[in-house]
């Protein structure tokens, strides 16, 4: 009897040792959830957003965490699609029980599962570009990435300086492309500009000389394209080709050395505007983001490819959203929340953040850097 | 106006002289065999990017051309030994099939080679366009028009005047009968494979310099270049460089006058309208039902 009540204790004993070690480790790691587009079309996207969270977790944890806690990351792959993100936003809530999410990389995926975020009442960090992630403000939504809007503000702002009103506008046929053209189109007259010319063209197209025939007859006085990928390199060479004198702007789509390199000769002169990630290495040394630029510049290349400025914008999410663990002292959702939403002077590698209830980006248009390529190299216009 | 449709024609011929190439090499092995090989556009890409990577690696750009055309026909051999011929007496339709899957394997195959970047070649005789009547056009452009004219020769006078092209062209008539008569059926295969890799990384090689290469670049070379092969009528080598001049030239006159946005549109409205008058396209022959 004695010896079956002793077993029996121990027993108990045992569960509850079990039990409490089990509670003590689901305290002792904080679980950052993420669902990016790792695969498919927009992997060049995901790819280096994940390979960013991923060495920064590993070398916080080697450091030895956060409040001494380590931090878990549980991602999933959405290639892209915002029906798996959908479904992936339900399983890192109910069942991995994560403590706030860094994603999607689209905005598809994003606006895809607003709502979801809104019913769970979880923080997350979008490392989408559109601006309807945060305009209206929803109360968990955040995102990091600049705006097209911002984009094209940067461009127009020179124009206006260099006096141009009027000009064409060539762009792709991506999302990307798609809402970058209606912003430019919708901002244009704040800026005394005027498109004469609004054409467009598949991504996969192989010669833009058409569509930059009819610009040339047009009166514009500059050209603006919108768009990603090889596209824009094509159209560049066509309108040297062309012999078109006009100036050409870019957009932040084609800020990597691969546009400049594809376009050749024909990009020398082009102007777009850039996070300062792009031009880490020509900023001046008393630029309040070198720092912060080089050292993510550095650490990413020593063991990736080339930077990107994607990979830049999960590199400002994970510092956002370890401040405001920092500050929020834990992962309570409704304090993690509102530590985020007062994010303030954090000089992070997209630009200086400083986040409020009616602004859930916290990046001015002065964030951009406007860029000329100056023999094939990228130099800050002032 | 004037000067605006000839930069248009120039641009459409451009584009054209592209799909009329990427055409010309579904031509082969349709000939062969009746099989429309979805991997042709999979060829393109594999000898533009193999070319890229040997002139980055410092080779002269003539010899990076030929190893690149040289890999190629070894994937064009591969295909028929690993994935054609081991479904030796499926259908047409079959074939078809597994030509499809081939090209997702190829495309895997090289986004795990090159990655997802987007790769050029320098052009081969420089960039500066040649002004004619207020148009103007590239060298690499005139490259790629002179080197189809004379592949679309060369082609010809293989099925026509050798014994080799005719042979192959028994087989695709009867199987059974080429056999009998004394053709090797399963060499004929692999040379028409290797051929028309061979005629597809050409392709490649050609217009990298204009139209730049990715993993995934033959996805879309691929379709028009199909394109242009059922609108000039399959199997005739003249039938895919007329079918691609004309998608070529459809698009840009579509983009230049009607709608940038609605190019491809315009054009497929057309081959459509084109294959319903003329099932058999342009310059095919009038279909006759086998007995």
């Amino acid at each position: 009897m004695r010896s079956k009540i002793a077993t029996l204790l121990s027993i108990t004993s045992l569960c509850c040792s079990i039990m409490i070690s089990s509670q003590v480790y689901a305290g002792d790691t904080i679980k950052i959830g993420s669902f990016l587009a790792v695969t498919g079309g927009a992997s060049f996207l995901g790819d280096p957003e994940l390979k960013t969270l991923q060495m920064y977790i590993d070398k916080l944890n080697k450091e030895g965490g956060v409040l001494g806690k380590k931090i878990e990351l549980v991602h999933y792959d959405t290639g892209g699609n915002p029906k798996k993100a959908v479904n992936f936003i339900k399983r890192l809530v109910k069942k991995d029980r994560v403590d706030v999410i860094i994603g999607g990389s689209t905005s598809g995926t994003t606006l895809a599962v607003a709502p979801l975020v809104k019913k769970f009442k979880i923080p997350m960090i979008s490392l989408a570009g559109s601006i309807k992630i945060v305009e209206p403000t929803q109360k968990w939504l955040f995102k990091v990435p600049h705006t097209d809007r911002m984009a094209a503000a940067k461009v127009f702002a020179d124009m206006q300086k260099r006096g141009f009103t009027k000009v064409a506008l060539i762009s792709g046929s991506g999302g990307f492309d798609k809402s970058g053209r209606t912003q430019s189109l919708a901002l244009a007259s704040k800026y005394n500009i005027q498109i004469v010319a609004d054409e467009s063209y598949g991504n996969k197209d192989t010669d833009m000389t058409a569509q930059l025939t009819k610009i040339r007859a047009s009166d514009a006085q500059a050209i603006l394209n919108f768009g990603f990928g090889k596209a824009p390199a094509i159209v560049t060479k066509n309108i040297k080709q062309l012999g078109i004198k006009l100036p050409i702007y870019q957009s932040h789509g084609v800020a990597s050395k691969k546009y400049i390199e594809l376009s050749g000769d024909a990009a020398n002169g082009v102007r777009l505007p850039a996070a300062a990630i792009v031009v880490a290495n020509e900023l001046a040394d008393n630029d309040i983001q070198k720092k912060v630029t080089m050292a993510y510049k550095t650490q990413y290349e020593a063991k990736y490819d080339q930077v990107s400025s994607f990979g830049a914008h999960a590199y400002d999410a994970l510092m956002i959203t370890l401040k405001a663990i920092k500050q929020a002292k834990g992962v309570d959702k409704k304090a993690l929340r509102t530590a985020i939403e007062r994010t303030q002077n954090y000089v992070g590698a997209g630009g200086i953040f400083n986040m409020s209830a009616d602004d859930h980006m916290g990046l001015k248009e002065d964030s951009f850097k406007l860029l000329e390529i100056v023999d094939g190299r990228w130099q800050i216009v002032n | 106006m004037s000067d605006y449709i000839l930069q248009f024609l120039i641009s459409g011929i451009t584009v054209g002289s592209i799909y009329a190439l990427v055409g010309l090499g579904f031509t082969i092995i349709y000939n062969a065999s009746d099989v429309v090989n979805f991997a042709q556009g999979e060829f393109v890409m594999i000898g533009a990017m193999s070319a890229v990577s040997f002139s980055i690696a410092g080779i002269p750009l003539i010899i990076a051309i030929i190893m690149a055309m040289m890999v190629t026909v070894l994937v064009g051999f591969a295909l028929n030994q690993f994935a054609i011929k081991p479904a030796k007496g499926a259908s047409v339709v079959t074939t078809i099939i597994i030509t499809i899957g081939a090209s997702i394997f190829l495309r895997g195959a090289a986004l795990l080679i090159w990655g997802k970047d987007f790769y050029s070649l320098p052009a081969f005789s420089g960039e500066q366009p040649i002004h004619i009547a207020g148009a103007t056009i590239l060298p690499q452009n005139l490259w790629v028009m002179g080197i189809s004219v004379l592949l679309v020769s060369a082609v010809l006078w293989f099925f026509k005047y050798t014994l080799l092209g005719k042979a192959i062209l028994a087989c695709s008539c009867n199987h059974t009968a080429a056999q009998m008569v004394g053709i090797n059926v399963g060499k004929m295969m692999l040379l028409s494979y290797g051929l028309s890799a061979m005629l597809g990384a050409l392709a490649g090689v050609l217009i990298v310099p204009i139209t730049f290469s990715s993993y995934d670049a033959g996805i879309m070379l691929g379709l028009k270049g199909f394109s242009a092969a059922i609108l000039g009528g399959i199997g005739n080598p003249i039938g895919a460089i007329v079918g691609g001049l004309l998608l070529g030239i459809l698009e840009s006159l579509g983009a230049g006058f009607i709608s940038s946005g609605y190019k491809d549109a315009i054009a497929f409205a057309i081959i459509l309208f084109v294959l319903f008058v003329r099932p058999s396209g342009l310059l095919g022959h009038e279909h006759q039902e086998r007995v």
